[in-house]
């Protein structure tokens, strides 16, 4: 009992960032940008996260800083890809080669200090009750934050007019222009939410996970994000579950090699990525209507007047 | 295009990790390639930490430059030569991965001297130095058995490459000394730095029930994960009792401030001579952190076997070592396993439960 606890709240905690920066990439995604930067973006908003907080003292503004900074790097992509009409996939690249030097620039002051983590909830005994209790009401802010932000998503998406705007933008620009849509601007603020999620994400791995800052302890969380996004078919429901089968994937695995159950460990390493190509076989073989990804995702858009 | 966008953000990070000091023609230049950010915490800043001491000591005759963030393979093979170019006459590449492009660099230029950190592969011009680790771990594994009440360690391992593997038997073997029925229970993370796993599997490692975390990974995570929740822990490479004030029992701590210094006098006099430096705790390549949050008799006992080994009375690896399969492992060395042996370890000694990965 008290080890299946453990375990729940280790995959909750592992589960979070990636839920957290797959959200805004979907939003991104779904108006038509693929922005392959997640990752430097996230690194940038865990320097950046560290050091609001270091200097505050306040995890809610390391969380803000997080996410500003996360913001003025989608900017920066949004400029080029957006503005300039620069090919995505080589701005997101740089992006992301950008964000893990720049990151150490940041960081580099911050190296070796250490910050108290964000506090779990703690409601009189209520939390004390056995497993429920401590994962429902005994995690930390970022944990509901982020199943809250899936909700708001998929409600923005699917009951919102913008929502809908949004996604026609990814679908189909030209129509949507037509149809007097400023597509450019929905694109930058879709972007500009992508940052905010991911600066967000990256922030609170020093905020909460490890409270401390270490250039370059993203280790490629930014990637598995975006494996995320095509894992989950661009739906939000279906990103939590992926989300928690990745993060669930990685600590029984490390829980396996513990207990030593004989199965190779580099081998129990690639299962997460494993499952991810599973599913993508499974739902595009369950599909007749081909791909369900964003019809104009990844074209650039230049309006023609 | 796409292409050229990315040359161009390559190119600017090298520049932008290219420090040099004030530049005067009659100085020494010695470069240093690193593999992780200096500001790492571990491995690299260790050795960024040498060359600081370095430029203190001999500051005035040499002129020191690095490059941080240098991926393994191929791409190291450029800057190795970028600072043979730039005129360093004595080169570090501080990581076992350089090996080859390091080679291969100290061939074309055999008037520039190069030196390989945890290498096999020497020639005329290219030097190789490492540290005896295991020396430290065999201590560790003396304490750990003393202090654990569960009689159960957790072990964070890299990659079950030989010096991990020796580091993992070496810890059982001193930790049998005084506890023969002690457990150890391993994970792999498959990665040198990768913070928030090595926390995973610290909490993993706690929550089966280990009370004691080792690690042969590169940052605080682990160490801090024991902290919060009360338990003990060592450090790796680095100083790392800030994140673990009550944690932290000791750190084997990469000191190469006395070899790097050496070779470059030795540089600077002209009698610089390629070999193989495999140094232990005689000969300063390594040091224990100060052993704290334990009781004054296991400290004693610690700094006992930790004199017992400087002075070479005492050999973790002293034969007869026993294999997980009962047989005794064949002593090359005269009373002690031979360094070869220890160099290539692949396999686990006797009360390791688990089993070795590709084994």
């Amino acid at each position: 009992m008290e080890l299946t606890e453990a375990i729940i709240l280790s995959v909750l905690a592992a589960s979070t960032p990636l839920l957290l920066a797959a959200t805004g990439e979907l939003v991104a995604e779904r108006s038509g940008v693929l922005n392959l930067g997640v990752e430097g973006m996230m690194i940038v908003g865990a320097a950046c996260g560290f050091g609001g907080a270091w200097l505050t003292g306040s995890i809610i503004i390391g969380a803000l800083c997080g996410m500003f900074a996360g913001v003025l790097m989608s900017l920066l992509f949004a400029a080029m890809a957006l503005g300039l009409a620069v090919n995505q996939v080589a701005t997101g690249l740089a992006l992301t080669i950008f964000g893990v030097g720049l990151s150490g620039l940041i960081g580099a002051r911050f190296v070796g200090e250490r910050i108290t983590p964000a506090p779990h909830l703690h409601i009189p005994y209520v939390s004390d009750i056995p497993l429920i209790g401590r994962v429902l009401f005994g995690e930390d802010g970022f944990v509901y934050l982020s199943l809250a932000l899936v909700v708001a998503v998929w409600w923005f998406l699917y009951r919102m007019r913008a929502g809908l705007i949004l996604r026609a933008c990814g679908d189909n620009h030209v129509s949507a222009h037509a149809l007097g849509y400023p597509v450019l601007k929905i694109r930058m603020y879709a972007v500009m939410f992508g940052g905010a999620c991911a600066g967000l994400a990256g922030a609170y791995l020093p905020l909460a996970y490890t409270p401390f800052f270490i250039p370059g302890m993203t280790a490629g969380r930014g990637w598995i994000a975006l494996a995320l996004t095509v894992f989950a078919s661009w739906l939000p429901g279906r990103l939590v579950i992926g989300a928690y089968l990745f993060g669930a994937v990685t600590i029984l695995q490390l829980h396996a090699q513990g207990a030593g159950i004989g199965i190779p460990s580099q081998f129990m390493s690639s299962l997460p990525y494993l499952a991810t190509v599973i599913v993508l076989v499974l739902l595009s073989r369950a599909r007749t209507g081909g791909s369900t990804a964003p019809a104009a995702l990844g074209t650039v858009f230049v309006p023609d007047r | 295009m796409n292409r050229n966008l990315l040359g161009a953000a390559a190119a600017l990070l090298i520049a932008g990790s290219l420090t040099s000091s004030a530049v005067a023609a009659d100085k020494l230049k010695v470069g240093f390639i690193y593999l992780g950010p200096v500001g790492d915490l571990g491995w690299t800043y260790q050795h960024e930490l040498a060359r600081q001491a370095l430029v203190k000591e001999l500051g005035d005759k040499i002129e020191t430059t690095f490059l941080e963030n240098v991926p393994e393979g191929p791409d190291a093979e450029r800057a190795v030569e970028q600072l043979v170019r730039a005129g360093n006459k004595l080169i570090f590449t501080t990581s076992f991965g350089y090996m080859d492009p390091t080679l291969k660099v100290a061939k074309k230029y055999p008037n520039v001297h190069f030196e390989h950190c945890s290498g096999y592969k020497r020639d005329n011009n290219m030097a190789t130095y490492s540290a005896r680790w295991y020396q430290g771990r065999y201590i560790q594994g003396e304490i750990a058995a003393k202090m654990s009440k569960a009689g159960v360690l957790g072990y964070i391992g890299s990659f079950p490459i030989p010096e991990v593997v020796s580091g993992i038997n070496a810890t059982m073997i001193g930790a049998q000394t005084i506890n023969p029925n002690i457990k150890v229970k391993i994970i792999w993370v498959n990665s040198w730095f990768d913070p928030g796993k090595e926390a995973d599997a610290a909490k993993a490692l706690l929550d089966q029930g280990a009370d004691i975390i080792m690690q042969h990974t590169d940052s605080p995570a682990a160490m801090q994960i024991a902290s919060e929740r009360g338990k003990l822990a060592f450090g790796q490479d680095s100083e790392m009792i800030k994140f673990g004030p009550k944690s932290q029992l000791t750190s084997i701590l990469d000191t190469w401030a006395p070899y790097y210094i050496e070779r470059v006098k030795a540089e600077l006099d002209g009698t610089w001579k390629s070999g193989d430096v495999w140094g232990g705790l005689e000969t300063k390549m390594f040091e224990m952190a100060p052993y704290t949050n334990m009781p004054d008799d296991v400290k004693k006992m610690a700094e006992g076997t930790q004199a017992a080994i400087t002075a070479g009375k005492l050999h973790p690896f002293k034969c007869p070592v026993v294999g997980q399969d009962g047989k005794e492992v064949e002593c090359k060395g005269g009373d002690h396993l031979e360094d070869s042996q220890i160099l290539g370890m692949n396999f686990y000694v006797k009360g390791i439960d688990d089993k070795l990965p590709g084994k």
